[in-house]
């Protein structure tokens, strides 16, 4: 298979059950992609799909032949951190980290189709994204940030 | 081996040739199981690739939906022709798993608490599934045999969800801990028809399959046509939407799981029984069919 991921082309020879989140984290060596519950119920693992968010745990390898993958490691500019990034840091929205990566993909993928979302529809966005430090509310306060310094 | 069929004749021909390869389509379901060791597919049957599986259409008479068709996609596309439909595809999951799930994945994996199939069973929708050797239609309340077993033979596929589009109001209803990513502790669905004068209903959770509760159904259609309600659009007397809800957790065949008890099930689904009769009603009166 071939898959484009941050720009870069990769082909690899996967399993047939083999999952998005194995060919990234252990193939390719993308470990920013977390991986916890493997049943789609955490958000750990959220990358951008042919701009789409999707849990790399649920989408098998094979299925993403030909497509275009951006995980946390592809967000950050030559600038610097995404705009998002930056407001997580600034808000406090970040305590162990780990949800982080899928937080800020899936807060990117709302921003661009609802730049200036409501509390709820933050909270829709982002419910599928477990924070076990439940740092939720400076969370939906980083996603505030960066709507308002994108307006 | 990965079979990743472009065409709709090359994956029945894949199907026929391969009936072990585990047929995927958003994942969402197979690959929990590939992940936690309850499969271990040494051949999986890929469908995302097959266009025909993604197209959808609406007319007068109602929709047909590819099996392919996510979530995501019945949310935009379907909330005037079946809103029970659109309101159970919004309460699945979370955005990620909505832009994969889809809802011919919904019925292969024939969960008895599959969101999809209690306002399929309550509209009366049907399912078309292909092999090879032909296409038939399984009516949504015969494609369900038992806990994620369904109607379709080794080599069938499903190819589309034909459903009559609503004359009336619809909803779908579910009890879980929370708004999102809830798998139904037990769900709801009723469909008014005035046109027919028919009530649908559709069941989650509550059984070995998604069930029907036919004796609701028609004892509210033996009153409101008899009490001349369609017509008059009157408030319906409290009795009634308790009897109905009653009738409906008689239906009810519930069991003791990790997701909650027998007793609690029936409670829970005399309230979404009568609150969904209640809401449908007070729509019907509000004149917006």
């Amino acid at each position: 298979m071939k898959v484009t991921v941050n720009g870069a082309v990769h082909h690899a020879d996967v399993e047939p059950g083999e999952s998005l989140l194995h060919l990234l984290r252990e193939r390719l060596g993308l470990t920013g992609t977390k991986n916890a519950c493997e049943q789609g119920e955490c958000g750990s693992c959220v990358v951008l799909l042919d701009d789409v968010p999707v849990c790399a745990c649920l989408v098998l390898a094979g299925q993403a032949d030909g497509m275009t993958v951006t995980t946390i490691e592809g967000v950050a500019g030559p600038q610097g951190l995404h705009p998002v990034q930056q407001a997580f840091v600034d808000a406090g929205a970040i305590q162990c980290g780990f949800c982080t990566p899928g937080l800020v993909l899936a807060t990117i993928d709302l921003l661009r189709h609802t730049p200036a979302p409501t509390d709820d529809d933050v909270r829709e966005a982002l419910a599928g994204n477990l924070c076990r430090c439940t740092g939720y509310q400076q969370v939906i306060e980083a996603v505030r940030l960066a709507a308002r310094r994108s307006a | 081996m990965f079979l990743q069929p472009r065409t709709w004749d090359e994956a029945l021909d894949d199907r026929a040739h391969h009936p072990d390869a585990l047929p995927v389509a958003g994942g969402t379901d197979v690959l929990v199981d590939i992940n936690v060791g309850r499969a271990h597919p040494d051949a999986v049957l890929d469908l995302t690739r097959v266009p025909s599986l993604r197209e959808w259409s609406t007319g007068p008479d109602g929709a047909r939906i590819g099996a392919c068709v996510t979530y995501t996609e019945l949310i935009a596309g379907f909330a005037r022709p079946l809103p029970g439909l659109v309101m159970a595809a919004r309460s699945v999951g979370s955005p990620p798993i909505r832009h994969r799930g889809t809802i011919g994945g919904n019925l292969g994996s024939a969960s008895p608490a599959g969101d999809c199939h209690p306002p399929l069973l309550a509209s009366g929708a049907s399912v078309e599934v292909a092999s090879v050797r032909g296409v038939r239609t399984v009516p949504v309340r015969e494609f369900f045999l038992g806990p994620k077993r369904n109607a379709l033979a080794a080599d069938e596929l499903i190819s589309t969800v034909c459903a009559p589009a609503a004359t009336g109001p619809q909803v779908f209803t579910k009890v879980g801990p929370r708004n999102a990513m809830v798998i139904a502790v037990c769900s709801f669905a009723l469909a008014l028809d005035p046109r027919r004068g028919v009530v649908g209903t559709g069941m989650g959770s509550v059984g070995p399959v998604p069930l029907v509760a036919d004796g609701a159904a028609h004892f509210l259609e033996d009153h409101l046509e008899a009490a001349g309600l369609w017509r008059s659009r009157e408030p319906l007397d409290p009795s009634v939407v308790g009897r109905f809800a009653e009738l409906v957790v008689g239906a009810a065949r519930p069991i003791d799981d990790v997701r909650g008890t027998a007793a609690y099930r029936r409670h829970a689904l005399h309230v979404l029984a009568r609150r969904s009769l209640q809401w449908c009603w007070d729509d019907y009166c509000g004149g917006a069919t």
